[in-house]
């Protein structure tokens, strides 16, 4: 599964390859973040959480039935607002509370 | 290279759910020096990375810690410690609290008691669980945390460990960490056999695929004691995804069912081997395959679990998003996972006594990788790591300082490996050869979960080449000796589980693994298969069951 990295949004502050738990995420020749092999990435969604630029996406890849959605992740307090974005363009977001634990 | 040595009072080697609490606990017990080594970093690794949304150990109202050991004791047709399941158990609510004082959303009911899930398990938001650890972990000045430092190696002479050897995971540097007192919590062993998606999806597993069964490994060659391995944990998740199914099951009451709609589960038990092998028969009985049905959902409580599922495994709500929202009904197909050997839901893992102390002195094992105890999950990993840290730190000052040759031949080991300049294999390619003979001949997915005791002999033979042809691997940078690293530790962890499936002559978790050979569970069979390593063999040791709520080493 895999993570794509904006290359033009991404400021090259590291952050996400310091925290991957598979430390899977480099610095390309620009300082720029770039991941490895892809194919190594568990979408843990953590350097996701932790990039301050939003440059990071998740998306399924077709061998799991994926069809280009992207999902991104924006801190805001104790929320989390979870954005999808799908192929046409249109959104749907989830605002998660770390305040409220999950109900099920 | 550049070597540094640094010298702790305990070392706490990963960095996860259970090393975290252990120096945490060292704190409290105000420990003077700890050292905390982690592999990645500690605010988002290992299992715990994207987060967890319920904890699965708690001993709620109107139940006792020997409920617990009773309840843990049916689910592994009896092969547990009693003795390491109540001492985790007596302490799985303390924990708890101090969870919640860290920070950790708990859900509550109407008079603000823990809302229950079953009498064991409790919901939370546990999504920032590891960065509320980490931040706990980083605010104590007598522990100092080394992150992307992978341990490869015990200072040991065979009978004691005073410490560890690791490699920078970025820089090129050698770690000699030394300490009277070394606790072992690198979690459990995915990778091990072929995950159940190819290619670009291969780590779309549910286990951490970070954990490549390093503690293990380092125990088995150091001559430690490991036991149960055989009892391999096969999880039943969301097909594709891998996502956990405990949160639709528990959680919002779904049915296992088959392609005709039936209700199954009573045929086949209510054990965690039974739901498995449930799924399993009804395949090979043509009713294949399995759903889990969840029905007359608002959408209120679609978007609960929307949420629940982002806070653990946020594939799976991707995947919802990606197949449509105009659903009342959540029906979701499942199957099970690759097995990997995980000592916090099996029971595979270091043979330890009651205290936690390894058949190594001076080595501890906490979460994951220790045995015996299955059904700890978060919390009782936790549990374990504070009774280990209590029992590294008694007599620590009497443990003197060790003179040991490994740095030496770590060192001269990784530098042939970044010295030389390519190899006709890759580390991936023989991954891969890895994963293929345990699938095929040590009772992976692709083989039922079944195997016999020819496979076996072959896949021995077949892994000690791989072990042979591993050495001449080429590391162009750290991360990929790494991958090196990782790829040997499983390869170890490898022979001792295959000599653990040939020693247990019988059938007993059939959800598990099948021994074609001995299809049945049998009742003499009810005893520990323990193994050691001995001049580069392994070493079968039987071991009656531990009755009561203490047991010793005999060294
Ligand atoms: C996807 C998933 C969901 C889960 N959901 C729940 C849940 O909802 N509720 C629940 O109670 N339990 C849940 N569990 C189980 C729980 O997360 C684990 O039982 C628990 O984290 C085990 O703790 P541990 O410390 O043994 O392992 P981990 O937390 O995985 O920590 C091991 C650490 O060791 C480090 N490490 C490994 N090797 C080395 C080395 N050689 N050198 C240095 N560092 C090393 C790793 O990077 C990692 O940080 C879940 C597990 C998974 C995988
Ligand atoms: S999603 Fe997780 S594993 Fe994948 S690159 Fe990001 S941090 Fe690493
Ligand atoms: S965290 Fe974001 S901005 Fe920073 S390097 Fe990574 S992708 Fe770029």
């Amino acid at each position: 599964m895999s993570i794509s990295i904006d290359q033009v949004a991404c400021t090259g502050c590291g952050r996400c390859g310091e925290i991957c738990p598979g430390s899977l995420i480099r610095a390309d020749r620009e300082g720029k973040a770039e991941i490895g092999q892809p194919a190594d990435c568990w979408s843990c969604t953590a350097c996701l959480k932790e990039c301050p630029a939003g440059a990071i996406a998740l998306y399924l890849p077709p061998v799991l039935g994926g069809s280009g959605t992207r999902l991104q992740v924006k801190q805001e307090g104790s929320l989390l607002h979870w954005r999808f974005t799908r192929p046409d363009g249109t959104l749907k977001t989830i605002t998660v509370d770390r305040q409220s634990a999950n109900r099920y | 290279m550049k070597s540094i040595t640094l010298s702790a009072d305990i070392l706490i080697i990963g960095g996860g759910a259970a090393g975290c609490y252990a120096a945490l606990s060292a704190a409290r017990h105000r420990v003077g020096r700890v050292v905390l080594v982690e592999k990645a970093h500690i605010e988002r690794s290992g299992c715990l990375a994207a987060g967890v949304n319920a904890l699965n150990a708690y001993i709620g109202r109107g139940h006792t810690p020997e409920d617990y050991v009773e309840y843990a004791r049916k689910d592994a047709e009896g092969l547990i410690r009693p003795d390491l399941v109540l001492s985790m158990a007596r302490r799985l609510n303390e924990v708890v609290g101090n969870l919640e004082k860290l920070g950790l959303t708990i859900l509550k009911d109407s008079e603000g008691h823990y809302a229950e899930r079953g009498w064991r398990n409790i919901k939370i938001n546990g999504e920032n669980l590891k960065p509320l650890l980490a931040a706990a972990v980083r605010a104590e000045p007598a522990v100092t945390v080394l992150n992307h430092v992978n341990v490869v190696s015990y200072l040991s002479d065979g009978e004691r460990v005073a410490g560890a050897v690791g490699f920078g995971v970025r820089e090129p540097i050698q770690y000699v960490l030394k300490a009277p007192a070394v606790i072992c919590a690198t979690g459990g062993a995915a990778g091990i056999y072929r995950p159940n998606n190819p290619g670009s999806a291969r780590q779309a597993m549910w286990y951490c695929p970070f954990n490549s069964g390093s503690g293990y490994a380092q125990g088995i060659r150091a001559g430690a004691e490991m036991t149960t391995l055989e009892m391999r944990f096969v999880a039943l998740r969301c097909k594709d995804t891998i996502a956990p199914t405990g949160t639709l099951a528990q959680g919002a009451g779904a049915r296992q069912v088959n392609r005709l709609g039936e209700i199954y589960e009573e045929r086949y038990g209510f054990t965690t081997s039974g739901r498995i092998y449930g799924v399993r028969q009804e395949e090979l009985a043509g009713r294949g395959p399995s759903r889990l049905r969840a029905e007359n959902l608002s959408p209120g409580q679609i978007e609960d679990l929307y949420k629940a599922y982002l806070n653990m495994a946020p594939t799976q709500t991707l995947s919802w998003v990606e197949q449509g929202e105009d659903i009342s009904s959540l029906s979701v197909e499942i199957e099970g996972t690759e097995p990997y050997i995980i000592g916090g839901h099996t029971a595979g893992g270091y043979w330890v006594d009651t205290r936690r102390e390894t058949t190594l002195r001076g080595l501890f094992a906490a979460g994951d990788v220790a045995g015996g105890c299955p059904q700890k999950y978060v919390s009782g990993a936790m549990a374990e790591a504070e009774i280990a840290l209590e029992a590294a730190l008694d007599g620590a000052e009497l443990r003197p300082e060790l003179d040991s040759p490994e740095p030496a031949r770590c060192l001269a080991e990784a530098e042939k490996f970044l010295g030389r300049p390519a190899a006709l294999f890759t580390t991936g390619e023989l991954a891969e050869a890895l994963q293929k003979t345990m699938d095929e001949q040590a009772g992976g997915r692709g083989a039922g979960y079944s195997y016999q005791e020819a496979g076996l002999n072959q896949a021995e033979a077949r892994l000690d080449e791989l072990e042979d042809l591993s050495l001449g691997l080429a590391a162009a940078n750290m991360p990929e000796l790494m991958k090196i690293q990782e790829l040997r530790d499983r390869l170890t962890v490898a022979r001792s589980l295959v000599a653990h499936l040939k020693a247990r002559r019988e059938t007993r978790w059939p959800g598990f693994g099948l021994h074609l050979d001995y299809p049945r569970k049998e009742d003499t069979w009810l005893r520990y298969v323990n193994s050691r390593l001995k001049e580069g063999r392994v070493e079968i040791i039987f071991r009656d069951m531990v009755r009561g709520d203490k047991y010793e080493h005999q060294y």
